[in-house]
């Protein structure tokens, strides 16, 4: 069953957040979602292309009170 | 098409020279491309264990990197080789030079190699230096 899983990156930055999302991915299965947390505004654009590059799903990115939520999900 | 191909060549041992190195090489290694990294000269003493990784600032960004938490850059080039696959390739003269023995540095760092192999594993890359 897919899982959802946070990951605060949170204080970090460029290319932080992008490499703690990587991390996760690699030891979650195929449909789980990640949500990455980063007040960092490099990550929040970063990251969508990075997900397009290597072929995972973009789920969607909002933003509140200066924190991005960027959630992707695991796709291969 | 073949796979693309980056040899960094790391030779400064600025902060701002190293993390510039460690993020293009980290981030390129993750996103399918084959990245090596060639370590000589200043660079090399920052990878030796335990190494706290205080390279000396260029400039006023250098030390905004450190203020502002900024990832550091031994763990950038770590984590392109866990989690991107990528080589850290030490250069053999410069370790000669300095007098560095290879099992004192890092673990994440390759074996120490001259650069008729470097030049060999570039043939076909960009090369990025920093």
């Amino acid at each position: 069953m897919a899982e959802k899983k946070i990951i605060d990156g949170r204080g970090s930055f460029c290319p932080g957040p992008l490499m703690e999302l990587i991390g996760v991915l690699k030891m979650s299965q195929i449909g789980d979602e990640l949500e990455v947390l980063s007040n960092d505004k490099g990550s929040a654009k970063d990251i969508p292309e990075w997900v397009h590059k290597v072929g995972h799903e973009h789920v969607s990115t909002t933003e509140e009170a200066g924190v991005w939520h960027i959630t992707v999900r695991k796709s291969k | 098409m073949a796979a693309q191909k980056i040899c960094v060549v790391v030779v400064s041992g600025t902060r701002e020279r190293l993390q510039m190195a460690a993020m293009a090489a980290s981030v390129a290694a993750v996103s399918g491309i084959e990245v090596t990294i060639f370590l000589s000269m200043n660079a090399v003493p920052h990878f030796i264990k335990g190494a706290p990784g205080n390279a000396p600032s260029e400039g006023a960004f250098g030390d905004l990197l450190v203020t502002k938490k900024a990832p550091d850059f031994k763990t950038l080039f770590r984590q392109a080789v866990e989690l991107g696959d990528a080589k850290i390739l030490p250069c053999s003269m410069a370790l000669d030079i300095a007098g560095i023995d290879t099992d004192t540095l890092e673990p994440f760092v390759g074996e120490p190699t001259g650069l008729t192999a470097f030049l060999n594993a570039a043939a076909d890359a960009q090369v990025w230096t920093f």
